[in-house]
């Protein structure tokens, strides 16, 4: 929980010295709360002070990397219960699972098919994250076998998962400088697993069946010296895992339980590859930070990652597709061309009308800074000159013979201006992007 | 270690409304519906009431689809041309919770069918199943408000959700409601404002609030989900904290728009790095569905077999 500017107010010496270059120690306390100003600019502060306010000035829930390098995965530091109240800062990191039981050639198989989970969807590639290699030999030997080939064969961040000390500091020979995550801490290892991870400085995870114990096993973690944490809340009953990460995300935002104030991870191991990622899903969108599954298809991951984009977007700040010319479908110098804005909503759903009319068009997306087609024309970002601009950039005129121009139904009042700066015939199509389909099959071909 | 109690306390309820009315009720359903009544965030019943569970409606067309892609169509392809024999399958075969009859044929674009045709088709459906319905209109506001009453007066008593009025025309339909006993979805597209004052309107006509459905139309997974899921998550607040006039259930149209996207409906040969189509089209649906749940849903509508059966399975696990 934030302090405000009064509760700072009364840790400050209130001299009221101007040394930090305010003219109060109010005022300075005022600033200090909206993080417009450093504690270190006063020099007379007590150490009390300093405790208290450094750790009010920590995030709820820690950051947490994994991975080391450009790919790292960061997970935690969120502020928020809801995307709309602010934003989700921290993408989930999404895992795919490896066993180290597989025959050689499965392995090596399942090692490409995961590697290969770059999917490209609306012009973007999206990507898996991590790499879980899971000891369900209960072998040194073959976990670090498994462990070295996925650090080698792999561009992935990993996870590695034994519940065997031993075991998992075999597998690190090979792999520490990749700062995988280590999981499998539980009440009965924590120690010796935290010593590990403070030795190899890996992240590690601890599990267990209910928040008291995790709180408990977050705490001796800690105390062993590791500090990037991430807690696993067990269990395969989705209802409840589902509620405690809830609970969980709540103790560290609105109770400030810094014991708690750790990114999640949930390992969701379904038959059925419909349920899993469905209960993945599920996870991602309901606060854990790491999701492990065992699907690797890409018509199975590829929802999983596309959640992740809608629901990580900044709702603050409208997404955008690149203001060009797109085509769909078969387009030849007779076809038909509508212009709309780069709002992605609007553009996506005129796109998918146009494609669905089955008549091959141009739909030029207008450079309106991401906005909708009526709030930008109110707002003057959607004019004669800008559509005459976004025409000129795309070539228009070298794309189609014809000089017939559709423009969006809520922007007829345009038609005029337009006509007189285009030189173009100005087309009034619906309303509505459900319109197009019989717009264009008939008003179009008529 | 002791851990602090973070159930929130909520001071409202989404208002609960049963579907359907069975003969002593003055209908001819074996099956009612119940949804809504939450006094909680979505699944977290340890905080309250987490109200009904939300339920399936499967999607039955008035003509066979057009556009739809083949994976698609299989599990349906005997019945496409025959909407009561379409929706005893879902309901016999597919588990649905109620049948959502959409009369995209009235279009005068899609066939121009007439009341007397669609009155008929009604008929027939409520012959051949027992769970209630929800019947769709083709927004076309002259269109609809010609042919709705006339379906709302064929079906009076029978308690069906119809829809969709707006700010711009909710008179027709709102009055016929009111007067044969049916439940009302009032839309307004991904608009939090609008969506009150179009619950406003209709019940400044005296239609009771608890037979109002709020439908902030839909976006799809990867087109614009995460409109919906905040929209619906800020009025599934306001209702908890007492907004009565977002106290409404929520409905969702997943089928018709996860079924739209490229994910779905691509053949195998122009996307082969996306993986089979059959599992692909499917597991877009379930997602878009599962996704929306988290943000306080009611009543989902749906198409394909194996996206119903995985979204069931899943609110029967998380609820």
């Amino acid at each position: 929980m934030a302090l405000t500017g009064l509760d700072i107010y009364k840790l400050l010496p209130k001299t009221n010295c101007k040394k930090c270059g305010r003219p109060t120690c109010l005022a300075f306390a005022m600033q200090l709360a909206q993080k417009k100003a450093n504690l270190s600019d006063c020099p007379d502060v007590s150490e009390e002070a300093k405790k208290v306010l450094g750790a009010a000035a920590a995030p709820p829930i820690k950051l947490v990397t994994v991975g080391a390098g450009a790919r790292q995965v960061q997970v935690g530091e969120e502020n928020v219960l809801f995307r709309h109240e602010e934003k989700f800062y921290h993408p989930t990191g999404v895992a795919v699972t490896i066993p180290d039981d597989l025959s050689e050639d499965a392995f090596n198989d399942r090692l490409k098919k995961v590697n290969s989970l770059k999917l490209t969807r609306v012009g973007t590639e999206i990507e898996i994250d991590l790499i879980a290699v899971m000891n369900k030999s209960n072998n040194a030997e073959k976990f670090a076998e498994a462990a070295k080939k996925v650090s080698a064969g792999s561009h992935l961040n990993m996870i590695l998962s034994s519940a065997s000390v031993d075991n998992m500091k075999a597998a690190l020979q090979n792999c520490a400088e990749k700062r995988p995550l280590l999981h499998g801490a539980s009440a009965s290892n924590c120690e010796a697993m935290a010593a590990l991870a403070q030795e190899k400085k890996c992240p590690m995870t601890v599990t267990a069946q209910t928040l008291e114990e995790l709180a408990d096993l977050a705490e001796r973690a800690k105390k062993a010296g590791v500090e990037e944490i991430v807690l696993d809340v067990g269990g395969n009953n989705p209802k409840e895992v589902l509620q405690k990460l809830t609970k969980i995300r709540r103790l560290a935002l609105k109770k400030n339980f810094r014991t708690l104030g750790f990114p999640m991870i949930t390992f969701v191991c379904d038959e059925d590859p419909f349920q899993e990622i469905a209960l993945a899903s599920t996870y991602l969108l309901k606060y854990a930070g790491i999701v492990a599954v065992n699907a690797c298809e890409p018509w199975a991951i590829m929802p999983l990652l596309t959640a992740r984009t809608n629901i990580f977007t900044d709702p603050q700040k409208p997404i955008q597709v690149e203001p060009r010319l797109y085509a769909v479908g078969d387009v030849k110098d007779d076809s038909p061309i509508l212009f709309t804005t780069n709002f992605s909503l609007t553009y996506y759903t005129v796109e998918g009308e146009v494609e669905s009319s089955r008549v091959p068009a141009y739909i030029l997306a207008v450079d309106t800074g991401g906005t909708s087609v009526l709030t930008a024309y109110s707002g003057d970002k959607l004019n004669d000159k800008v559509v005459a601009k976004a025409m000129t950039d795309a070539q228009v005129d070298t794309k189609v013979k014809h000089k017939k121009m559709i423009i969006p139904g809520l922007v007829a009042v345009m038609s005029g201006k337009l006509q007189e700066t285009l030189g173009w015939e100005i087309l009034v199509g619906p309303r509505e992007a459900s319109g197009l389909p019989s717009y264009l099959k008939t008003v179009w071909k008529a | 270690m002791e851990i602090p109690n973070v159930a929130d306390k909520w001071s409202g309820t989404v208002n609960e409304i049963t579907l359907g009315a069975t003969k002593d009720k003055g209908g001819t359903r074996t099956k009612t519906i119940t949804i809504g009544g939450a006094k909680s965030i979505p699944f977290m019943d340890f905080e309250g009431n987490p109200g009904q569970k939300p339920v399936v409606a499967m999607d039955v067309y008035d003509v066979p689809p057009e556009d739809w892609p083949e994976t698609l169509t299989k599990p349906f392809a005997d019945v496409l041309n025959d909407p009561a024999q379409w929706a005893k399958k879902c309901v016999e075969q597919y588990g649905a919770d109620l049948i959502c009859l959409k009369l995209e044929g009235i279009h005068p674009d899609k066939g121009n069918k007439t009341a007397e045709e669609t009155v008929k088709t009604v008929k027939s459906i409520l012959a051949a199943v027992g769970v209630p319905l929800i019947i769709w209109g083709c927004e076309h506001d002259e269109k609809d408000n010609e042919v709705m009453p006339k379906i709302s007066q064929a079906a009076r008593g029978e308690c069906c959700l119809m829809g969709v009025v707006t700010q711009d025309n909710y008179k027709t339909l709102t009055a016929t409601c009111l007067a044969d006993g049916h439940a009302l979805i009032t839309l307004a597209p991904v608009d939090i404002n609008i969506a009150k004052q179009v619950n406003i309107l209709v019940s400044e006509m005296d239609f009771p609030l608890n037979r109002i459905v709020m439908f902030q139309s839909t976006g799809a997974l990867g087109y614009g989900l995460e409109y919906t899921y905040s929209i619906q998550e800020r009025e599934r607040l306001a209702a908890l904290t007492g907004d009565k006039m977002m106290s409404m259930p929520v409905i969702c149209d997943v089928g018709h728009e996860a079924w739209r996207t490229k994910e779905s409906k691509s053949d195998d040969m122009e996307v082969p790095q996306w993986g089979a189509r059959d599992e692909r089209g499917p597991m877009w649906e379930a997602i878009t569905a599962v996704g929306l749940l988290q943000s306080g849903v009611d009543i989902i509508r749906m198409s394909h077999p194996k996206a119903v059966a995985t979204v069931k399975k899943c609110i029967e696990r998380l609820y």
